[in-house]
């Protein structure tokens, strides 16, 4: 059947945000507690670091001083190990199992109540928009706790034939894109294992990890179970090289966590890794598409992109690739770009002015590179650290925007044209973390999940977690599961 | 006048074939009296290479077998020992086992390659979790092996050492590059003439002889491995070779057991040479309000 | 310049995956309207509304009591725009038009053997010319579920565009009863037979069935319609109807075909609610605003 018509060539645009502007709905600070100073979380109390040096937390959304953190020096992380180690000898390892998960359960109470809090310091301090700290961010650390606490006294369960033990003192290291969750993938299963902790948050967001150490404190956990050191790089080898540390548990970029993985050889330190990650999402031609776009969207613009299983690679079928394309650059209109504390926003500041110089590096290479540069029309604040949602178009495997790890919002498009293509190009990449695969067709999906050589492979979804849900990467993205059942064993011995 | 004896020359076993050393380099093994036994292929680290280009060539059809399949191969290669059994009896004695712990040796081994065939379509039942996440999507996990491992196999328990690595490896569906034993290196070669003529694909299983001094560097520093075991004491090795790990993040691992023992044989070991993938999709959600079923 | 525009087969209608649909609508229903945003929201959701009055016992009095209302929101509040139309039965076009003189306010008539369309094609042509002779402005149709669940997707394309023709000028609006088309998948394609066969606008439900119009099934018939635009560069008019009975809600409607299709469906032209009881709780949150007190249903007329 045809139609005919007469008509102009038709204008297709479509505007956003011109008629009806969204008011600013700002989440009140009014009710948060920081103090103006902070010191190390030690053997249960707040201490001084040795060195009386502290470094200040910024707001990356306005350039303000939140706090001042402290510095912890090898002297400062010795006694967090020796606390560990001795709140482990005499009386965590002793503990059954019933009992220590009240404990956990405790916090993740504790959590929830204080749940509006935390996500607004977590906005404050991280730049990411209150939708996600407050919707995803606080609400799944509460669960991961909650998820742990009840594994304490069945741990007998998961590892059939095997009499499973807890290792020790567990040195945690996290990253700046999920402060308060990564601690709580961190604590939650190292506590329900038997084992005590000594974590370091990282140096730009440090303090939801502090208010958890008030929790800690609140909840009446012995003593020395969870030391909490504040600080940069150098504290973080302090603990990786500590003797009396068994286990090395690390989140964050694949180059520091070779240097751990050196760094620990030739010692019986356990270790495990989940490093960067270069995930990409493949749309075929069946895809639900409008889905498939928002698939696109959460992949690379949640939390800024500072994500590393973040579909930064778009792999899209060459019979859809210009309505793909087109659908997604009309969505990237409608994406709200600024304050993070305002309701509204869905995409906040840039962590800190580092991260963001290295995004701009890397849009610049792109442009150098000669691949085709997109963004969003939006305007960005005059102050704090902010980037526009970015696509480059009509790039290749051989682009080092395509190779690298660049955690920022910026997404490189590629297109194919076979299932064979699709699955080596997504693998054709060091990296193995995550995957995305958008069809409607159920052998085609089992076919491709398989295939991929990453640890986690989102199917017609997208950056989708759960603390049920194991976690963690092949290849170069590292080793060890967080989450789930899986996620017990990096602390046990069985 | 009595018949001449043929000699068996001990070649390097890489891809399903039974090519001599690259390098031409030779050892000569000798028995307690000093007497020659045979010359053994001294490997470099050009028939490293090529092994691990044979061992990832082989992953991607290993891997994706049947599992139930894989189990039927690793049986297979348990029948055919059991048919050469004396000659590995004679052959660990040659080195200087007595007959009894010989025959204890060889036994073990089939039986050990009997137990890890059963795990082939087992494990993945005991190692993969549905996981009951809170929205609505259908979620579970699964082990998949790690691709190439490069091992250095047990010096002392030169069959049983081997076979206990090698089992749990490739029952996952791994491939890998093995040195066998320098002291004890026979039974290594006779294995993998069982390997080659009992259905495991070539590639699956490489077996290079040699010096570890020479080559550890390279099986921990090689780009396309993704795991080292390392089954020896030397310290200065162990603590090189997770250095060298980092280079790509290697999984690395150290076995140093008492192979005869019967806890050394055990899935976990499969499980240490497994990635865990997690694969998430949405349930549709139609009907179920007020719907019976 | 002559285009042709390519009948697609209704069997190939894009794919909907319905989780993917539930989360795009979860994140209208996050968005926080405040102050003036929420006071022009709440003016132009008003301003959108089809007041509806589609029973049996529906008389000429009840017709003329409603388009009073349609006219004088409240005529307390300044500056408070009218409805968009009255919906009514073809036998009360005629009535409503009358009352409506003057007014600017369009009368919509539902046709096509409203609400369960099972009747012959002679007969739903004749219901609807006879509304449109009557002065219709609108006609709002009910496609043949029946034959669709059938798979005879011809015959329904058949059905609404020998119905099209019959509209002559009166604006088309086609029903699908999303409610009974059971998968987004079916709903979709209902939506691009109903685009494609010539709807002026493309309408969730007869209010008659459970459910009616919710958010996921909107979204999807929006991007039935974004769909056709990229195409075309044509617009068709959106309209759920039946369950939307709070400001809140509307005003969650509102972001979504904004975010979804932007400023150019944002007018009653393009975009409209089928209800009846949200025209008063939209009074009461425009009363609020300007009063900054909760207000009570005694203080708004109900007709």
């Amino acid at each position: 059947m045809n139609k005919t018509k007469t008509s102009e060539q038709p204008d297709t645009s479509l505007n956003f945000f011109n008629d009806w502007k969204y008011a600013p709905a700002p989440e009140s600070k009014d009710h948060i507690q920081l103090k103006k100073q902070y010191g190390l979380f030690i053997n249960g109390e707040f201490v001084p670091p040795t060195s009386k040096k502290y470094f200040d937390t910024i707001n990356p959304a306005t350039e303000e001083k939140l706090a001042e953190i402290a510095e912890a020096d090898e002297k400062d992380v010795d006694l967090a190990v020796n606390a560990a180690a001795k709140a482990y000898n005499n009386v965590w390892k002793k503990m059954p199992g019933k009992e220590r998960a009240k404990y956990i359960y405790r916090i993740a109470r504790m959590i929830q109540e204080r749940a509006r809090e935390f996500a607004v310091i977590e906005t404050m301090d991280g730049g990411k928009p209150i939708r996600e700290s407050r919707d995803i961010d606080v609400p799944l650390a509460a669960n991961h706790f909650f998820y742990y606490a009840g594994w304490a006294d069945k741990l007998n369960y998961a590892f059939p034939n095997r009499n499973p033990q807890p290792l020790g003192v567990a040195g945690q290291i996290i990253p700046w894109n999920f402060p308060l969750l990564m601690a709580a993938w961190k604590i939650a299963p190292a506590l329900a294992t038997g084992n005590c902790v000594v974590l370091k948050p990282a140096e730009t967001t440090s303090l939801t990890a502090l208010k958890l150490a008030e929790i800690i404190a609140e909840s009446g956990l012995p003593n020395g179970v969870v030391n909490i050191v504040t600080g940069f790089g150098k504290t973080g080898a302090a603990i990786v090289n500590h003797p009396k540390v068994n286990k090395v548990a690390f989140t964050g970029s694949t180059d520091v966590g070779k240097i751990i993985q050196k760094a620990i050889a030739g010692t019986s330190k356990r270790v495990t890794l989940e490093l960067g990650g270069k995930a990409a999402n493949i749309v075929f031609d069946d895809a639900p598409i409008d889905q498939a776009v928002e698939g696109i969207v959460n992949g690379i613009f949640f939390n800024q992109g500072h994500v590393c299983c973040a579909g930064s690679r778009l792999l899209v079928q060459e019979g859809v690739a210009d309505i793909v394309i087109r659908k997604l650059k009309d969505r990237m209109e409608t994406l709200i770009v600024g304050d993070p504390l305002d309701k509204n926003t869905d995409i906040g500041a840039i962590n800190s002015k580092e991260q963001l110089l290295k995004i701009q590096e890397y849009i610049k290479i792109g442009i150098n590179e000669g691949a085709e540069l997109h963004q969003s029309s939006c305007s960005l604040p005059n102050k704090g650290f902010f980037c526009k949602p970015t696509l480059f178009l009509n790039t290749s495997q051989s682009h080092r925007l395509v190779q690298e790890e660049i955690f920022g919002p910026v997404l490189a498009v590629q297109t194919f044209r076979t299932v064979e293509e699709a699955i080596e190009k997504a693998n054709n990449i060091p990296y193995g973390l995550s995957a995305g695969i958008w069809t409607d067709k159920g052998s085609k999906i089992f076919n491709l999940t398989t295939k991929m050589r990453a640890g986690v492979v989102w199917a017609n979804t997208y950056n989708k977690f759960d603390p049920t849900s194991p976690f963690g990467g092949y290849k170069e993205s590292g080793f060890g599961r967080e989450g789930g059942l899986h996620g017990l064993l990096p602390y046990l011995s069985l | 006048m009595s018949r001449i004896e043929v000699l068996k020359t001990y070649k390097i076993y890489i891809g399903g074939q039974f090519p001599r050393t690259e390098s031409g380099r030779y050892y000569s093994l000798t028995n307690k009296k000093n007497e020659p036994i045979a010359n053994v292929s001294l490997s470099s680290r050009k028939d490293f290479r090529n092994a691990v280009v044979a061992a990832r060539s082989a992953f991607g059809g290993w891997s994706s077998r049947a599992a139930f399949n894989r189990g039927q191969i690793l049986y297979r290669v348990a029948e055919m020992m059991e048919g050469r059994k004396d000659q590995f009896v004679k052959e660990l004695i040659l080195q200087g086992s007595t007959k009894k712990s010989a025959e204890a040796e060889v036994t073990m081994a089939i039986d050990r390659l009997v137990y890890y065939s059963g795990w082939c379509d087992k494990y993945m039942q005991v190692f993969g979790t549905v996981n009951p996440v809170a929205s609505s999507h259908f979620n579970f996990s699964v082990p998949e092996p790690t691709g190439v491992v490069a091992i250095i196999a047990p010096e002392e328990s030169s069959l049983l050492g081997l076979i206990s690595v090698v089992a749990p490896c490739i029952a996952g569906g791994n491939t890998c590059v093995v040195l066998s034993s320098n002291s004890k290196p026979l039974c290594s070669v006779t294995f993998a003439e069982v390997l080659a003529t009992s259905d495991v694909p070539g590639g699956v299983v490489n077996i290079i002889t040699g010096i570890s001094s020479e080559l550890y560097t390279h099986f921990s520093n090689h780009m396309d491995v993704n795991a080292v075991i390392y089954c020896r004491e030397n310290s200065e090795e162990k603590k090189i070779i997770a250095q060298n790990s980092s280079l790509n993040v290697k999984r690395t691992f150290f076995w140093t057991k008492d192979w005869l023992k019967s806890e050394s044989e055990n899935p976990y070991l499969m499980l240490d040479l497994q990635e865990i993938k997690t694969t998430w999709h949405p349930i549709e959600n139609i009907g179920i309000a007020g719907a019976k079923y | 310049m002559m285009t042709t525009i390519d009948i697609p087969n209704f069997r190939m209608s894009p794919v909907v995956d319905q989780v993917g649909v539930e989360e795009r609508v979860a994140r209208f229903t996050t968005r926080s309207i405040k102050k003036s945003s929420k006071l022009q929201a709440l003016k132009l959701a008003l301003n959108m509304i089809d007041l509806t009055t589609l029973e049996g016992k529906d008389t000429s009095g009840k017709v003329k009591q409603m388009c009073y209302k349609a006219a004088h929101m409240c005529d307390q509040l300044q500056d408070i725009p009218t409805v968009a139309a009255v919906c009514v039965y073809p036998n009360h076009v005629r009535t409503a038009k009358t009352a409506l003189t003057g007014t600017g306010i369009k009368v919509a008539s539902v046709a096509t053997a409203f609400p369960s369309g099972n009747t012959t094609r002679e007969v739903k042509l004749s219901d609807v010319r006879f509304a449109v002779d009557e002065g219709a402005d609108e006609i709002d149709m009910v496609i043949s579920r029946g034959e669709f669940l059938e798979g005879n997707y011809s015959f329904v394309f058949d059905e609404i565009s020998s119905i099209k023709e019959v509209c002559g000028s009166s604006r088309l609006k086609v029903i699908l009863e999303t409610g009974e088309l059971s998968t987004l998948d079916n709903i979709r394609r209902a939506s691009d037979i109903a685009i494609y066969a010539g709807a002026d606008f493309i309408k969730t439900s007869t209010g008659k069935i459970q459910p009616a119009a919710t958010m996921p099934v909107t979204l999807v018939m929006l991007q039935a319609i974004k769909d056709y635009y990229y195409k075309t560069g044509k617009i068709v008019g959106m309209k759920p109807a039946g369950g939307i009975s709070s400001s809140k809600l509307a005003i969650h409607y509102l972001v979504m075909v904004h975010e979804t299709l932007g400023d150019k469906w944002l007018t009653n032209e393009w975009f409209r609610f089928g209800a009846s009881s949200l025209a008063n709780d939209i009074l009461m949150q425009i009363a609020k605003e300007k009063y900054g007190t909760y207000q009570g249903k005694d203080y708004f007329s109900n007709d």
